[in-house]
């Protein structure tokens, strides 16, 4: 899987790097609109992530240039932009997803990874690691063949969880993740830490093959046994 | 006050104090004329009884005012001589038609002497006069008259005639009422050749291109500042995730790691909260349309319920009839859940949250601490009662700005150990 990262913030651009590097996608970087315009009119990609301000130019008109020359690659915009203008553009120009700055590396993972499986399922749409199953369209979770009950938060963490295989998950990005932009409570780690219990005590019993480990308390890690 | 109504009120007013003067002025010059025409009729009437009186020596014997209106009356000479022509407003005992018997009329009087064969003889002659408070009462009515009929013409005029005149301008005003900076794109323009309403077009273009351009730089000062801030906390936030993946971590190390973590985490917070302020009160949101707040509150509360669940709180809903606004449908969210999830957060184990929904208010309340809140400085930006909160102390803030944008009244009251929110819509 090659992805190209557009981004005009060398660091970040190296995090991301690093990031995607250790789910074993092949990573190229663009630093301004040229150099991104370029590779994309050589190369094929199977996801693009595009910052909306670089230099020389716009991510929105890379966007344009990719619908007119009917490129059909999976494009999610990284912006600091958190405007709704800017968002409808992109998605209308044919971005799949847009993820606002700052953002956690395990969410930018989920939603790269959310890209790809929608392309590859075509419609069907569960995810098996180890014994275990997710549909994700009919929201059920399969152990052994045997159904295990889950509330809505615990299926959205280890669907979460599931796009993260191995990598790390903070509190902070799991909170955000399930309960939106506005979590700033500290009660919601609490809340975490007892649903990432619960959840435990599933898999735990359903004999399944994959496990919830704590990263020095700050945060998570599904790993298979 | 319209302004059409008030040039009415101001015409009408001095209309009426010019047609009171002219009334009096009319009123003395008419009966000075009436006196006069009298007073040349009762010179004539002297002359042709004096004359007569030459001839017919029975007048004077006439002592008395009877059928013929004069007296004749022998006086001496001393007294005869001192007389002058004298011209005076008196009464006599008359009846005419409508009158049941005789009653004193106004009459005016000549009283004269003159000398005939030696003697001499004093006259007084009378003519009935017009009666003043006919006069006046007439007069009035027809005052009154005039006067409605200048201000009925007045009002005619203005309506036909100013109403065209002024169009431009309401024209103007009413392009000018829906202009909303930012969004609306065109000027507000009318055509018209009075030139204060093209002097007035020319200031208000200006002033709005003007402010339209500053509103555009400072747009994109906003927009490039949370550029600049949210990629370093970007960055940051990555790179500890890194390094806490890759490093064999001391846990002491990892700890220190996960402090620097959180406080990254509250400036993010920070800065969009505060980011979310500016747009708010720079009315950015403008994606308006009927939001069912019904809807919104239920969306938020099933969101909440698992966390709600683990704090032992129970919410309950009453909704007692549909509530709907127009607004964007982001800040209703954004409402809704700050209030929602200050209640849950800021209450005791096996506590409410009681929401209540009419046809204008949204009522959040709920159990906590027994401490009331000072209801002045709620909803201040930064306000902590206690410093152990670790929220941004922006959400109340928040929640206001988007009330005021909309024109709601957000207030907070304790009640019964409730803390409770109501947001007032306005009235559909």
């Amino acid at each position: 899987m090659k992805i190209l990262v557009i981004e005009d913030e060398p660091q970040l651009l190296s995090n991301v790097k690093e990031s995607l590097e250790k789910e074993k996608f092949l990573v190229e970087t663009a630093s301004d609109y040229h150099e991104a315009i370029d590779k994309l009119f050589i190369y094929e990609y199977d996801c693009i992530l595009l910052d909306i301000m670089l230099p020389n130019g716009n991510g929105l008109q890379i966007l344009s240039q990719l619908k007119a020359e009917e490129k059909s690659e999976n494009v999610i915009i990284i912006s600091a932009k958190d405007s709704l203008d800017d968002k409808l553009k992109g998605l209308e120009l044919g971005a799949d997803d847009y993820l606002t700055k700052p953002f956690h590396l395990a969410e930018l993972n989920a939603r790269v990874k959310a890209v790809l499986r929608r392309q590859k399922l075509n419609g069907k749409n569960t995810l098996q690691i180890a014994n275990a199953t997710l549909d994700l369209r009919e929201r059920t979770f399969i152990v052994n063949n045997q159904k295990i009950s889950l509330n809505r938060k615990e299926f959205d963490i280890l669907n979460y969880f599931s796009l993260n295989l191995n990598r790390l998950i903070t509190k902070s990005a799991l909170a955000e993740h399930v309960w939106g932009d506005h979590s700033d409570n500290a009660d919601n780690f609490d809340f975490v830490y007892y649903q990432i219990k619960n959840l435990r005590k599933k898999l735990q019993s359903a004999n399944a093959d994959i496990e919830i480990e704590s990263v020095y308390g700050i945060g998570y890690k599904l790993i298979k046994k | 006050m319209k302004l059409l109504n008030q040039s009415i009120k101001h015409l009408s007013i001095s209309i009426l104090a010019i047609v009171t003067i002219w009334a009096i002025v009319f009123y003395f010059n008419m009966l000075n004329e009436i006196k006069s025409s009298i007073d040349e009729g009762l010179e004539n009437y002297k002359r042709l009884i004096i004359q007569n009186a030459q001839q017919d020596s029975t007048i004077l014997t006439k002592t008395y005012f009877d059928e013929s209106f004069f007296a004749i009356q022998q006086i001496n000479k001393q007294k005869a001589l001192s007389v002058k022509d004298d011209y005076s407003d008196t009464v006599l005992y008359m009846q005419d038609a409508d009158d049941t018997e005789p009653e004193a009329e106004p009459v005016r009087m000549l009283t004269t002497a003159f000398e005939l064969n030696g003697k001499y003889y004093q006259l007084k002659v009378a003519n009935s006069m017009v009666e003043e408070d006919d006069l006046v009462k007439e007069l009035l009515y027809d005052i009154i008259w005039l006067y409605l009929s200048l201000i009925l013409g007045i009002i005619f005029i203005n309506n036909f005639v100013l109403k065209k005149l002024w169009k431009p301008f309401y024209d103007f005003l009413s392009q000018l009422k829906k202009y909303h900076l930012g969004k609306t794109e065109d000027l507000p323009k009318t055509k018209t050749k009075t030139k204060e309403f093209n002097d007035l077009q020319n200031v208000v273009t200006n002033l709005l291109a003007h402010t339209s351009q500053i509103y555009e730089h400072q747009k994109q000062f906003i927009e490039n500042a949370s550029h600049e801030l949210q990629t370093p906390l970007a960055i940051a936030t990555n790179k500890l995730e890194l390094l806490i993946e890759n490093g064999k971590l001391q846990n002491n190390q990892a700890q220190t790691i996960a402090e620097v973590m959180g406080i990254i985490e509250r400036l993010v917070r920070l800065n969009k909260s505060l980011l979310l302020l500016t747009k708010i009160e720079n009315k950015q949101f403008l994606n308006n349309q009927d939001v069912l707040i019904n809807t919104v509150v239920k969306k938020n509360s099933s969101n909440l319920e698992e966390i709600a669940a683990f704090k032992k709180v129970k919410i309950s809903v009453l909704e007692t009839a549909n509530l709907s606004t127009k607004m964007d449908p982001s800040l209703a969210n954004v409402i809704v859940s700050n209030l929602l999830r200050n209640a849950i957060f800021h209450n005791i184990p096996n506590g409410n949250v009681h929401i209540e929904i009419t046809n204008d208010t949204l009522k959040i309340s709920n159990t906590g601490n027994n401490l009331k809140l000072d209801k002045n400085s709620i909803f201040n930006r930064f306000y902590k009662p206690n410093n152990a909160s670790k929220g941004t102390g922006l959400g109340l803030a928040i929640v206001k700005a988007i009330s005021d944008t909309y024109g709601f009244r957000v207030s907070y009251s304790y009640i019964d150990t409730l803390h409770c929110f109501l947001i007032k819509f306005p009235a559909n």
